[in-house]
């Protein structure tokens, strides 16, 4: 039996995310929950987030998820996504400022005002759809994903690691971004598996047979 | 690495039927919501957008199960609107397995639900869907009103003006509908949709008229959308979505 615990902190789609994983899973039990046993119990962890940040790290600090976070990312695969992945770095610029949890080193900043594509265009923030991920470097989280395959993003806010070795994905809107982070048992992506049609269920795949630790 | 244009195929319901409006009047019956989604996911489709097309005249609820059950066989964004009222609608359909709400009427009506809404579950999933009608004369300069109830009630509203400020207050999303063109198969209203992708930051959806692949490539090239949408066309197998795909990506667009 693999236990897989969906953490939830009160903030949206999180159906989705245990949807997709039972969908490419066998032998499965998959928990949407903020109980601290069921994450203790699980054998890996999924670390979603939708919405503004100020309320996430408020359920967050609230529900005491932090704390448990760092002790779960000690001994078992941990799995970010979207604002999980951003509540990850110490900062967020959002709302005015907000202390996240720090587990990567880095802050989340916004896409700036007045960008401009290849052809003149005014770029729109959030940045909304499909985008090529490159991956920068190898992870069994990659195994069987074409390098450069197209994954679902939304987001205004983007993070920046202080440190370049743990980035494993990059994007561009139109400048290059952090699209995916990896340090020792946790993966985080900024874009939403779950949304990404066939190539984010083998991301899923991928995370249900990765023992961490790389 | 640049971010594909969306194409959106559309399913206008009613009673858990898949319908699509002739201007919003004549409404023929297209199938199930569930298969159908699943049918545009397995096809390319980028998003599916679900929307109960009555809720807001008969006071109905888009239902909640029919968009569990879509959200729980495709793997791709799905944008529920029809009857979005309060912050508790939206949580319900957030919770059922929608990625965005469309907020229509009750945005005209409460202008601070918008922002309400967005603060609370962030701009991403909130999508303003506006119904916009020309209501300027020959020779004058254009101007575009908005309509609620499927575009039986003027409000005296500019809908640039509208677009901007419901931008200001938190929209992630435009979902802009020419109620001149929809049904009609001639095409967006290219300069409606213009006027408004210049004038607001986030992603514009252009919405009503298509008749054929062309109308889809007009609307990025010359509409300045970033994503398409469409519904007859695709229900009713004039095209496909791959069809449409490789359309657009042989007029240079970029397409997933």
């Amino acid at each position: 039996m693999n236990r897989v615990a969906v953490i939830d902190y009160g903030m949206g789609n999180l159906h989705s995310v245990a949807k997709a994983v039972e969908h490419v899973g066998d032998n499965l039990q998959v928990s949407v929950t903020a109980d601290e046993k069921t994450m203790l119990n699980a054998d890996r962890i999924i670390f979603p987030g939708v919405g503004a940040m100020r309320d996430c790290m408020g359920e967050i600090k609230r529900l005491g998820i932090d704390d448990m976070l760092r002790r779960l990312v000690e001994d078992r695969p941990v799995f970010g996504i979207c604002v999980g992945m951003q509540a990850l770095m110490q900062h967020s610029e959002e709302n005015g400022g907000v202390d996240c949890i720090g587990l990567f080193e880095g802050n989340v900043v916004r896409f700036p005002k007045d960008m401009v594509g290849e052809d003149g265009d005014h770029l729109k923030v959030p940045h909304m759809g499909w985008n090529e991920v490159k991956q920068t470097g190898t992870h069994p989280m990659w195994n069987n994903i074409e390098d450069n395959s197209r994954f679902y993003f939304v987001h205004s806010y983007f993070v920046t690691p202080t440190s370049h070795d743990d980035v494993v994905g990059e994007s561009a809107y139109p400048e290059t971004f952090t699209a995916a982070l990896a340090k020792k048992n946790v993966f985080a992506v900024q874009f939403h598996p779950e949304k990404s049609q066939t190539v984010g269920l083998q991301l899923y795949k991928n995370f249900l047979e990765w023992d961490g630790c790389v | 690495m640049t971010l594909a244009k969306r194409i959106i195929p559309c399913l206008d319901c009613e009673n858990g039927r898949v319908v699509k409006g002739v201007q919003f009047v004549d409404i023929r019956d297209a199938g199930d919501p569930v298969e159908i989604a699943k049918r545009y996911c397995d096809q390319g489709a980028d998003e599916i957008t679900f929307l109960d097309i009555t809720a807001s005249h008969e006071g109905r609820q888009t239902t909640i199960d029919t968009v569990r059950d879509i959200a729980g066989q495709v793997f791709i964004p799905l944008t529920v609107g029809g009857g979005i009222r309060t912050l508790q609608d939206i949580r319900d359909m957030l919770n059922a397995g929608a990625d965005k709400v469309a907020i229509n009427t009750s945005a005209v009506y409460n202008p601070d639900f918008v922002r309400e809404a967005a603060d609370k579950f962030g701009s991403q999933c909130i999508v303003v869907a506006i119904d916009a009608k020309k209501v300027s004369g020959e020779g004058e300069p254009d101007k575009w009103e908005i309509f609620t109830h499927g575009g039986r009630n003027p409000t005296g509203l500019d809908a640039v003006e509208w677009a901007k400020k419901m931008v200001a207050n938190g929209a992630g999303e435009i979902l802009l509908t020419s109620m001149d063109r929809d049904g009609t198969k001639d095409g967006f209203d290219l300069a409606l949709n213009r006027a408004i992708s210049e004038a607001v930051s986030v992603p514009l959806i252009a919405s009503g008229g298509v008749g054929n692949l062309q109308h889809l490539v007009e609307g990025i090239t010359e509409g300045k959308a970033d994503a398409v949408l469409a519904a007859s066309i695709f229900h009713f197998g004039e095209y496909s979505i791959p069809e449409a795909k490789e359309y657009m990506a042989g007029k240079g667009i970029v397409v997933r």
